[in-house]
């Protein structure tokens, strides 16, 4: 009884507020994609971290004959220093970082560089001209700096690279554009709060004959105050429903369709990652929902 | 059934109390007239008994609670034991005699079978038999009001508050919501109406209490409405 009573109430609220009720739907939609957009990108950071940074590696490139660098005015590397700086690595104070080196033979990389060289610019280049490297592995990638300190400075090396720095401004692109999504989520999200206050306060004035009158004959305050609870909750969740929608059509057609045809090296997120955040959104939307209806009804039905 | 003791309600600190060390005993079953002027502290005396207002000073006890002590989650029980009437009638508009009615006991949980069995009796009990499908547009005043009783009294208080029930109404018609009433009062019901209809109040003769300025001036059993005509 008191169910059907509720559930009638609510669509009668609905009803008569349609326009109100249309237009949190729509707030909550735009702003729980946002939300969603800001989860997805961060998603697809920590996806994009965990497959590279594994296979990144710290290269300690060693003094060809003739370096213009100010630490190779040595001359080429020795057998002696490649020993020493090998013995930092695997003996030293920064062995516990190190997952794995490898050494690249002077003809190794000369063979890689011309083989990536589509240009011809790289044609002229001799293996001798070129200085052997430590491929180095860690344990840990976030620990580059350490190892780069402790063998930066020692003799006959050239220098030391991080290939994550090359990562790393794509990742400040993202890491900033989930901040722009969140902003705007948060924007969106007070609105969409405000929103749903101004749709209950307008549903319990609209209907203050029939709270009176419940409230006069002893009906309880939940059973007063919740059809106008749910008349919020059932908009927002609309809303997230629709969020959830438009994000899993941008994760069907425009990564997995086209980004993943355009650009396909890299590792996307998905449908599947939607489906991971849909039920957070759902559970944003109730939580803004309540938020709104908790913050307005008592002033409008008191018992 | 109805206690208050020195009761005094200031709604404004500084200004003069709505009501004033007003002590008052109603037994169950007793037919009271609350009368006295505008601003005399009739509404607050029965925002007090139905607790939508908390004295200032003094205890208010009705059916057997402690309305000082009473949280506001145990209000709603209070309340489904005192049927409330008005003058305005306060019926909703786009609802049916027969779902004003059921109104009141769907929203305190009746279950479909006692709200079938409940709403015709009532509605039989105050003369709206065969009318349980009109809108409260198309019935005269005095059948508003009855409605409007039958709601109050269709989950079987025992306490019916009536606040100036005829006020809206002829006399004639007032007459016959008096005869309601006072059926109701005979089924061990107490009744306490605030009224300013003197004619009601001399032909009824029942107990009067008069509230003038938030003072208790007089308390009176089969009482009429001024005290020149005693």
């Amino acid at each position: 009884m008191r169910l059907r009573f509720i559930l009638g109430e609510v669509a009668n609220g609905l009803r008569r507020n349609s326009t109100m009720a249309l237009s949190v739907v729509l707030v909550t939609f735009v702003s729980l994609t946002f939300v969603g957009a800001a989860v997805l990108t961060q998603m697809q950071v920590q996806q994009l971290k965990d497959a590279w940074y594994g296979r990144v590696e710290v290269s300690i490139f060693m003094c060809p004959p003739n370096s213009l660098y100010e630490q190779c005015a040595g001359g080429a590397v020795t057998a002696q220093q490649e020993a020493d700086i090998r013995a930092v690595l695997e003996e030293g104070s920064v062995a516990d970082l190190v997952d794995e080196v490898y050494y690249e033979t002077r003809e190794e990389m000369h063979e890689n560089i011309v083989a990536a060289d589509d240009t011809g610019v790289y044609s002229q280049l001799e293996a001798e001209d070129l200085g052997p490297a430590f491929r180095v592995k860690l344990t840990d990638p976030e620990q580059f700096q350490v190892v780069a300190d402790a063998t930066s400075g020692l003799d006959g090396v050239e220098e030391v690279k991080d290939q994550r720095e090359v990562f790393d401004n794509l990742f400040m692109f993202l890491n900033a554009a989930t901040f722009v999504a969140a902003g705007l989520a948060a924007v969106m999200m007070l609105a969409a709060v405000l929103l749903i206050t101004t749709t209950i306060r307008l549903s319990a004035l609209s209907r203050r004959r029939e709270t009176t009158i419940m409230r006069m004959v002893g009906s309880s305050k939940s059973l007063i105050q919740m059809p106008f609870v749910l008349e919020g909750a059932v908009a927002a969740t609309a809303g997230a429903l629709l969020a959830i929608t438009g994000l899993w059509l941008a994760a069907r057609y425009l990564i997995e369709d086209w980004l993943t045809g355009s650009i396909a090296w890299v590792d996307y997120v998905g449908r599947e990652d939607v489906w991971t955040v849909a039920p957070w959104l759902l559970v944003i939307a109730v939580g803004l929902a309540g938020v709104a209806s908790f913050a307005t009804l008592g002033r409008y039905t008191k018992a | 059934m109805i206690r208050l003791d020195n009761v005094s309600k200031v709604y404004t600190r500084g200004a003069r109390p709505a009501l004033d060390n007003v002590s008052v005993e109603i037994e169950r079953g007793d037919f009271v007239f609350l009368v006295g002027s505008s601003g005399s502290g009739k509404s607050t005396f029965l925002k007090l008994i139905l607790r939508e207002e908390r004295p200032t000073v003094g205890e208010v006890y009705v059916a057997g609670r402690h309305l000082n002590r009473l949280s506001s989650w145990r209000v709603p029980h209070l309340r489904r034991e005192i049927g409330a009437v008005f003058q305005d009638f306060r019926l909703l508009p786009n609802k049916t005699v027969y779902q004003n009615v059921a109104f009141a006991l769907q929203v305190i949980g009746k279950n479909r079978r006692e709200i079938d069995q409940n709403v015709p009796e009532m509605l039989e009990l105050v003369g709206l038999a065969g009318k349980e499908r009109r809108l409260p547009h198309e019935l005269s005043g005095g059948e508003q009001q009855r409605v409007a009783i039958a709601r109050a009294f269709v989950n079987r208080p025992p306490i019916l508050l009536c606040d100036e029930p005829t006020g809206n109404l002829d006399p004639g018609t007032s007459v016959g919501i008096m005869r309601l009433l006072d059926r109701i009062n005979r089924t061990g019901t107490t009744v306490l109406m605030a009224t300013h209809d003197d004619e009601i109040v001399d032909q009824m003769r029942k107990r009067v209490i008069e509230l003038k300025g938030g003072h208790l001036v007089r308390d009176q059993d089969r009482g009429v409405y001024g005290l020149e005509t005693v």
